[in-house]
């Protein structure tokens, strides 16, 4: 019975941990792209939820600095927008706000120490968070695009037939697994089989040579971004179909950098396995060792196990080895 | 003559390495200083000490702290909130256990207990490096809240799970407790910062801080010539905790007076700190106070402006801030990199030439 609590334990960890590289593959694709360690990738995840809900529910945007500037009351439009043009025009608007992005901050960075476009990309994070909330109002909002929700009854009928305890499991994380593994299939298909995505990958073996064949760098840039921005756009409908759109979102997104640092910066596959470790091993620990030590181990645990991790292998368990010169 | 040196006559290190080599710049300095003394705490009322004058002079020791971290040292390090928080955490515990210890030395060993914590979470920088080290330096963030929220005795078992500072007095002045008056909370963080930024300009222009910055510009080089990586690194890691702590017991102690963990040391804070420093400057003690400066009158000017003068909703206020400093944080990064700090040396230097710039 402990053990069968365990595993039901671990299987939601698992299903916590695909949540969780559904960022960190954001953060991988720009990262290898273009060497910048985008930190905003949890806030643009927070910023497509907000966006999405404020289109599907027809909010006016800037509503809030409209009404306090020009003293007039001015909310909602008064229509509803389906889900899938909803996703379709916030998508959209990720691809403006990569282009956005690409012409206003990075390409005037080039060239600049990855430190400081990694504090770039903090700032960028913070201003993108104050215009979500300036444009569609700092309040907890839900997110409902359709996704079936709660216990899944079938798996818990079945496995109560068969082991004698039924696993509670959330449909959404079932569809979250399902969705995360088309993305990365879609993703890996894109970046194998296509004109753009060969290109893609040119960019992240070598600039220069990339550059000397031909290649566009900055259409290649706005164009992972883009898929970044797509990507955060699914992560927060996961998200905030979960939990709400709101800003604890953006910190529940910075787990994924302890992801990556354990599966390795330039590595799909170790977005994926980091991030089921990580799920993994904190709820684990959370059930094992939270109760001695007076619970919500969450917060640090992954951080300290990436901490940990590093100092016996930096470059991460699938990552590139990092090779000093002088 | 008015701001220039009759020739470049030095003939001595010691000469060559002055702070102000200008003697209009010196005379400046302890004008400004003498003002800062003898003048500000007759004149300051308890609005100006709590909203502009007392979290500048304290933000201003935390950003030096994190500047001989990351502007000198090159470490990046987004726990500067966690280590803050084992400042205030540690003096609120010497007050509680020894009332009869002059507040000072309190405040002093909490800086020292701040630093051992640094250097601890310094370790791994021996390893790992650039971002994966401000990563890494996130677990103590996380981790030092989680555990001043979590374990009692840091709270000393307080129902509300707060900290509040007891009444401590110097030479018979409150100057920590709710009776405390304006005028001394601002004395006691303007000594500290007086003395910790001497002390910071000093360290980093001595050997110590010549070793910094050789692990900066290239840790490898630095190796080769001589540096050794183990004591540089800890060394910057210690001195920069040991100011950030001080700031961190100055924030609760004279500042809030009562502080929770989450709250009042949560990661924006490390962030706040890290945009002061580059704002302010990477590499400058002038910038960290610039820096403290432009961030701290930035909200207050916005709310002055916004809240006060067109009747905007503070939370749009709020948002709005976020976006200008997060777009100034690019901006600087673009077009300064050095902050505000190369402004002002750029402005001296042009001075120094005006009216004949050849």
């Amino acid at each position: 019975m402990e053990f069968l609590y365990a595993s039901e334990v671990l299987v939601n960890g698992l299903m916590a941990g695909v949540m969780y590289s559904l960022v960190a593959l954001g953060f991988v694709l720009i990262y290898k792209a273009s060497g910048v360690f985008n930190y905003a990738q949890g806030v643009m995840a927070l910023f497509a939820a907000m966006t999405l809900v404020g289109i599907m529910e027809g909010r006016v945007p800037f509503a809030h600095l409209i009404n306090a500037a020009f003293g007039v009351h001015v909310d909602r439009f008064g229509w509803t927008v389906p889900a899938i043009f909803g996703i379709a025009l916030t998508a959209l608007i990720m691809v403006g706000l990569a282009i956005a992005v690409e012409k206003l901050v990075l390409k005037h960075l080039v060239g600049q120490e990855p430190i400081i476009l990694f504090m770039a990309t903090i700032g960028l994070a913070w201003f993108l968070e104050g215009l979500g909330d300036v444009m569609w109002g700092a309040d907890v909002k839900v997110l409902d695009v359709g996704l079936p929700q709660g216990i899944s009854d079938s798996i818990e009928t079945a496995t109560n037939n068969w082991l004698g305890y039924g696993f509670f499991i959330d449909r959404l994380d079932i569809w979250a697994t399902v969705i995360a593994a088309a993305l990365v299939a879609a993703l890996v298909g894109f970046s194998q089989y296509t004109k753009q995505g060969r290109a893609m990958r040119a960019v992240a073996d070598d600039h220069q040579a990339a550059l000397s064949v031909g290649i566009s760098l900055r259409f290649i840039w706005i164009m992972v971004w883009s898929i970044a921005g797509f990507v955060a756009l699914v992560a927060g409908i996961m998200w905030g179909t979960k939990s709400g759109v709101q800003f604890s979102l953006s910190l529940i997104a910075l787990k994924a950098l302890p992801v990556l640092m354990l599966g390795g910066f330039t590595s799909i596959p170790g977005a994926i396995v980091g991030g089921l470790i990580i799920g993994m091993g904190e709820k684990l620990f959370e059930y094992f060792i939270g109760p001695m030590v007076g619970g919500a181990t969450e917060n640090w645990f992954a951080y300290v196990l990436a901490l940990l991790f590093l100092v016996f292998r930096p470059q991460g368990l699938f990552g590139e080895r990092i090779i000093e010169r002088v | 003559m008015i701001y220039r040196e009759a020739g470049d006559f030095k003939t001595s290190y010691r000469d060559d390495g002055q702070t102000f080599p200008i003697r209009l710049d010196r005379w400046g300095y302890y004008a400004l200083l003498g003002v800062a003394f003898l003048v500000v705490p007759f004149v300051i009322d308890s609005y100006w000490a709590n909203a502009v004058l007392v979290p500048f002079l304290i933000y201003a020791i935390a950003a030096i702290g994190l500047n001989i971290l990351t502007g000198y040292a090159g470490q990046v390090s987004l726990g500067t909130g966690g280590f803050m928080a084992v400042g205030a955490y540690s003096v609120y515990k010497l007050m509680t256990a020894f009332p009869g210890v002059p507040i000072f030395v309190h405040i002093l060993l909490a800086g020292a207990i701040t630093a051992v914590v640094g250097m601890l979470f310094g370790l791994p920088s021996l390893r790992i490096k650039g971002f994966y080290l401000a990563v890494a330096t996130l677990a103590a963030q996380f981790f030092l809240v989680w555990l001043f929220n979590k374990v009692p005795w840091f709270y000393n078992y307080s129902a509300s799970g707060q900290i509040n500072a007891p009444e401590r007095t110097v030479f018979g002045w409150a100057v920590t407790g709710p009776a405390t008056s304006a005028p001394a909370k601002y004395l006691t963080c303007l000594v500290f910062a007086v003395v910790l930024a001497w002390i910071a300009r000093n360290l980093t222009r001595g050997m110590v801080g010549r070793k910094w910055m050789a692990i900066r510009d290239m840790d490898i080089a630095a190796e080769i010539i001589g540096v050794n990586p183990l004591t540089a690194k800890l060394s910057a890691f210690a001195v920069s905790s040991f100011f950030v702590g001080i700031a961190g017991a100055l924030l609760f102690s004279v500042y809030l007076g009562a502080a929770e963990a989450s709250e009042a040391f949560g990661i924006n804070k490390s962030f706040l700190v890290l945009f002061m420093i580059i704002i302010g400057g990477l590499g400058s003690i002038f910038g960290s106070f610039a820096g403290a400066a432009f961030l701290v009158l930035l909200p207050v000017l916005l709310k002055n402006l916004l809240v006060v003068r067109l009747g905007w909703p503070t939370d749009l206020a709020a948002h709005l801030e976020l976006m200008i400093v997060g777009g100034l944080i690019i901006f600087f990064l673009i077009v300064e990199p050095h902050g505000l700090a190369r402004l002002w040396r750029l402005t001296k230097e042009k001075l120094r030439l005006w009216p004949f710039p050849h």
